[in-house]
């Protein structure tokens, strides 16, 4: 009996085998190699494997074709959409190897553990955003999904890390639970799991518009948004992103959200171009949710990770509104916006990590006071970040929003410009807030416990997102031209 | 000699001198004169390009483009791409508003450094990068361009008041903050709408456009920024709690960005060259020279009233941004060489007036009338300067300000004789809060706050205010400097004569 196996284009898995291989060898490396070395080895072998994984995103981004090639019998979907997602999740992976390097510090038990994780997650996201049909989409969800619980909890002698391990396996567990029953619904309608097929039954069969199809669309939507943390998927996001360490929070925050939204514009697209009408609007619907939920919700809070947590929200809310333009101009806005999203969302939770060392316990608005002046650099760069997110021309989040409003308006939604304006407006007042701690508010007394500041590698990490946050406004043509090339490999 | 680099430079130049000022550990001392020289550098350019530039002819000039986003490569869309570019140049009238700012920021940055701001590095280099930032806004041609400078704006704004602005400056620095940039996303919302019918967000070769939705957009961000009455509720904190040379760059310098946007941006756009049809910005007009004259009248009024020396020149300047406004929407070559000219030479004396306030309250340790008085004795040049900048400020015949507002109310004159007549009305209102404040300050009996001790104008005040009486002076010798080369022939001379429809009324 002959086992037949398919034709596998290894290149094109090329990204995610350096992440697995690297993961392989640094959870070797929890047994093999001593204990005093593990951090250093693990470390090591994780900035390897992220690079490596560049490298090799970079390499398939330019030798990819304009259109999808179909590998591993259609599992996976090999072009310049999943190549450039790559190149961001692996940058924002390099980031994070080095600000988790001298994080965890009382604890050195886990850290090969940990970089193994990180690294796993990492090629699970590598692969979600190439999925190419239901079944490699839930795999791979899963994959990043369960990697990514035990690292919110992984720390469990802090005070809440175990509770937001469980808290997001339980929530998670309800939207991919969702997802795949969504995803059961499509194919019960449909035939096929694949994602061209679906779209060729949906066309052969004039199942536009049809209940199965139409309830299966909306239960992936829903599992999809809970992966993005956008509302009203989000509750879970505000607890976990507070529990988690923080460099686990800065990696979901910016990894997360980029394979979330961008396997969201390639599933929609590819699978289920007829029904736009159907998931545009609901996009649009989870977007204006997002939008006033995370924006009033972050008024009121006084922890850091809280507020960050909640402005991911709603900046969800604000690639969302590019996701359901469902244009060319929409996946390149969101595309373009996903860069300076994950490096300001990254730099921001790497700065809040930076005073947690110091400090010792959870930053508040409270104990920011006077940080700006005693770390000018991380100061100024957190000022950076927040300007950015709100908005103005301080970085790549000024030209990300005026790409999504531009999509809305040429979809002919000017009614979600309005509301994307109006929220920015009530974001200024949180972000401004953080700067008015940093800076405005005499210190209070001084803080005890924490350990001096050890942290070259978090400096260099928060360099990175610096230079890309606000180097995206300058190199924006470069940039949208990489995204464009990525959009247009999807079936418009 | 090329001389398009001039443009470019202007604005680079301070951002430049900031980041160097900013990452420099040198002493207070030193960073200082850094910034200082920087300034000055600047005006020295200024004066190149002013020398160079010709003002007889009617088109853009130095003017730089490159490609900033959205032009290159195939459009597979089916409309062309966005094109956005870094398009920068001057006209005359853009001239003479980046010579103000070049050198009332020098002043500013001056007086910064004679007063020893706390956090020289962080403040200088915050100055100087609002110096390029305005220079940005007067002399880009781009829309989003022009947006990216507007708001860049804001940022240093921000940080000043809120580091090195007084007690209450929490609240001061959240209204304004929130006022200006509830204008301005709208403005962007207007742009992002413009630009996508327009096809391009370039200014130069626009098309005008039908649509009062957009020009009301553009409008609201300029009147908050300029302000005009009814949108001033920012104005009084914000004046008040910034240190007085940041309220003195606010007055002189900010607020004309916002009048320069109506001159370059509203006017233009929202104007139908050929005068076959009426556009938004005719269409509107009674209705924003109402809202000028309220302004004027008002802020006259409410400047009479005000117990302090920053709420005079405040409320004063709300007057003055109302009379600008009227020369702006006057539609006649008078009262747009008045507006120019009176922008210049109110932000000169807006300028001179609240750093001259910072004098006062360093003496005095406030600007309350209660607590003044009696200045004038033993303190002979406080008392020159104050006269000098309270004379040209009431509009004496022959100084700078007459000859602004003698052409400001000829140009409305000309469209109905009722705007001249609130114009002269008001220009006796601002004899009398002059006056009020120069007899406040200067006689009177004495305050008790005023120290026999509290000395004169020191030679580094004066020399940083010396420069801005003489620069009046001379403006008052010679107003027709800017008024005759702003403009040549008409304005707005847009070249492209289409008038686009949005869906939008």
């Amino acid at each position: 009996m002959s086992l037949h196996t398919p034709h596998i284009d290894w290149f094109a898995l090329a990204t995610i085998l350096a992440l697995l291989a690297a993961s392989g060898v640094s959870l070797l490396g929890a047994v093999l190699v001593p204990a005093q070395r593990r951090r250093t080895f693990s470390a090591i072998v994780s900035k390897l494997g992220f690079v490596g994984g560049l490298v090799a995103s970079i390499w398939l981004y330019v030798d990819s074709s304009g259109h999808s090639e179909s590998v591993v019998s259609g599992g996976f979907l090999r072009d310049r959409w999943t190549a450039l997602a790559q190149i961001i999740l692996c940058g924002v992976g390099l980031a994070t190897t080095l600000l988790s390097w001298e994080h965890l510090g009382r604890n050195d038990d886990h850290i090969a553990e940990f970089f193994a994780l990180l690294l796993a997650s990492a090629a699970g996201m590598a692969f979600f955003v190439g999925a190419g049909n239901l079944m490699t989409l839930f795999l791979s969800l899963e994959w990043f999904s369960i990697a990514l619980y035990v690292m919110c909890a992984i720390d469990y002698e802090q005070e809440g890390s175990l509770e937001a391990g469980l808290k997001y396996l339980v929530v998670g567990s309800f939207g991919s639970a969702a997802l795949l029953f969504g995803s059961a619904l499509v194919y019960g309608a449909t035939g096929t799991v694949s994602f061209h097929g679906i779209a060729a039954a949906i066309g052969a069969h004039g199942l536009t518009g049809d209940s199965l199809l139409a309830v299966g669309i909306a239960l992936i939507v829903a599992g999809l948004g809970f992966k993005m943390s956008a509302a009203p998927f989000h509750m879970w996001t505000p607890d976990v992103y507070e529990g988690a360490p923080t460099p686990v929070t800065a990696w979901m925050s910016a990894a997360t959200k980029v394979a979330a939204l961008v396997l969201a514009f390639r599933l929609m697209r590819t699978a289920f171009p007829q029904d736009e009408h159907l998931w545009s609007v609901a996009f649009a619907v989870i977007a204006v949710a997002s939008l006033v939920i995370g924006n009033l919700a972050a008024l009121v809070q006084t922890n850091v990770k809280r507020l960050l947590a909640y402005s991911s929200i709603s900046h969800a809310g604000f690639m969302l509104i590019g996701l359901s333009a469902g244009s060319a101009l929409g996946g390149r806005a969101l595309m373009y916006y996903l860069i300076p999203y994950s490096a300001m969302a990254f730099g921001s939770f790497a700065v809040v990590a930076a005073r947690e060392r110091e400090l010792g316990e959870p930053v508040t608005l409270e104990n920011l006071a006077g940080f700006g002046w005693e770390r000018p650099f991380l100061g100024v760069a957190m000022w950076l970040f927040m300007f950015g997110f709100a908005g103005l021309p301080v970085g790549g989040g000024f030209v990300g929003k005026f790409y999504v409003f531009a999509a809305a308006y040429d979809h002919g939604w000017a009614w979600l410009v309005v509301v994307g304006v109006l929220a920015t407006l009530v974001s200024l007042y949180y972000y401004l807030g953080v700067v008015r701690a940093m800076y405005m508010r005499a210190p209070a007394l001084a803080l005890a416990g924490g350990s001096p500041p050890r942290d070259r590698f978090l400096h260099i990490a928060v360099g990175m997102a610096l230079v890309v946050s606000v180097g995206s406004m300058f190199a924006v043509s470069p940039l949208i031209d990489l995204a464009r090339n990525a959009a247009s490999s999807l079936p418009f | 000699m090329s001389t398009t680099f001039l443009t470019s430079i202007l604005i680079w130049l301070p951002i430049a001198g900031a980041i160097v000022v900013w990452l420099l550990p040198l002493s207070r001392y030193a960073t200082g004169s850094i910034a200082v020289l920087a300034s000055l550098i600047e005006v020295g350019f200024w004066i190149e390009q002013a020398s160079r530039f010709n003002f007889h002819s009617s088109s853009l000039q130095m003017s730089e483009q490159a490609n900033w986003f959205g032009t290159t490569g195939p459009a597979h869309h089916t409309r062309p791409e966005l094109g956005i570019s870094y398009h920068v140049g001057v006209y005359g009238f853009s001239v003479w508003l980046v010579g103000l700012t070049a050198v009332a920021m020098a002043a500013c940055i001056g007086y910064g450094f004679w007063v020893g701001r706390d956090r020289p590095r962080a403040y200088f280099a915050l100055m100087l990068l609002l110096t390029g930032a305005t220079v940005g806004v007067f002399e880009s041609q781009d829309l989003i361009l022009f947006y990216a400078f507007f708001e860049a704006m804001l940022i240093p704004l921000y940080i000043l008041i809120g580091v090195w602005g007084g007690a209450k400056r929490m609240e001061a620095t959240v209204k304004f903050v929130i006022y200006t940039m509830a204008g301005s996303l709208i403005m962007l919302a207007a742009i992002v709408v413009y630009g996508l019918h327009a096809g391009t967000f370039d200014l130069v070769h626009g098309p005008t456009s039908a649509s009062r939705w957009l020009f009301l957009g553009f409008m609201l961000a300029f009147a908050i920024k300029a302000p005009l009455f009814p949108f001033h509720g920012w104005l009084p904190d914000s004046y008040r709690e910034a240190p007085p040379e940041v309220t003195a760059v606010l007055s002189g310098v900010i607020a004309k960005a916002g009048l320069y946007g109506m001159l370059r941006i509203a006017i233009p756009l929202f104007t139908d060259p050929t005068g076959s049809q009426v556009l938004p910005a005719q269409f509107y007009r009674t209705a924003i020279l109402a809202l000028a004259a309220a302004a004027l009248v008002y802020g006259s009024f409410l400047a009479f009233r005000a117990p302090d020396f920053r709420g005079v020149v405040a409320y004063s300047s709300l007057a003055q941004s109302g009379l600008i406004t009227l020369g702006l929407f006057s539609g006649t070559t008078l009262g747009l060489n008045g507006a120019v000219l009176q922008m210049v030479a109110h932000g000169l004396v807006s300028v001179s007036l609240f750093l001259l306030a910072g004098v006062v309250e360093r003496r005095t340790t406030t600007g309350d009338f209660a607590l003044l008085g009696g200045m004038a004795r033993g303190r002979p040049v406080l008392a020159t300067l104050l006269m000098a900048l309270g004379v040209i400020s009431l509009a004496v015949p022959g100084s700078a300000n007459f000859a602004g507002e003698f052409l400001i109310l000829a140009g409305a004159f000309k469209l109905h004789w009722w705007w001249a007549v609130i114009g002269a009305g008001a220009i006796v209102l601002a004899a009398m809060y002059m006056l009020r404040l120069i007899s406040a300050v200067l006689h009177e009996a004495r305050g008790s706050t005023v120290a026999d001790e509290a000395m004169d104008v020191r030679p580094g005040e004066l020399a940083l205010l010396a420069p801005l009486v003489a620069g009046l002076l001379l403006l008052s010798a010679w107003p027709a400097a800017v008024s005759h080369h702003s403009f040549v022939g008409r304005w707005p001379n847009q070249p492209n004569p289409n008038v686009i429809r949005t869906p939008l009324p």
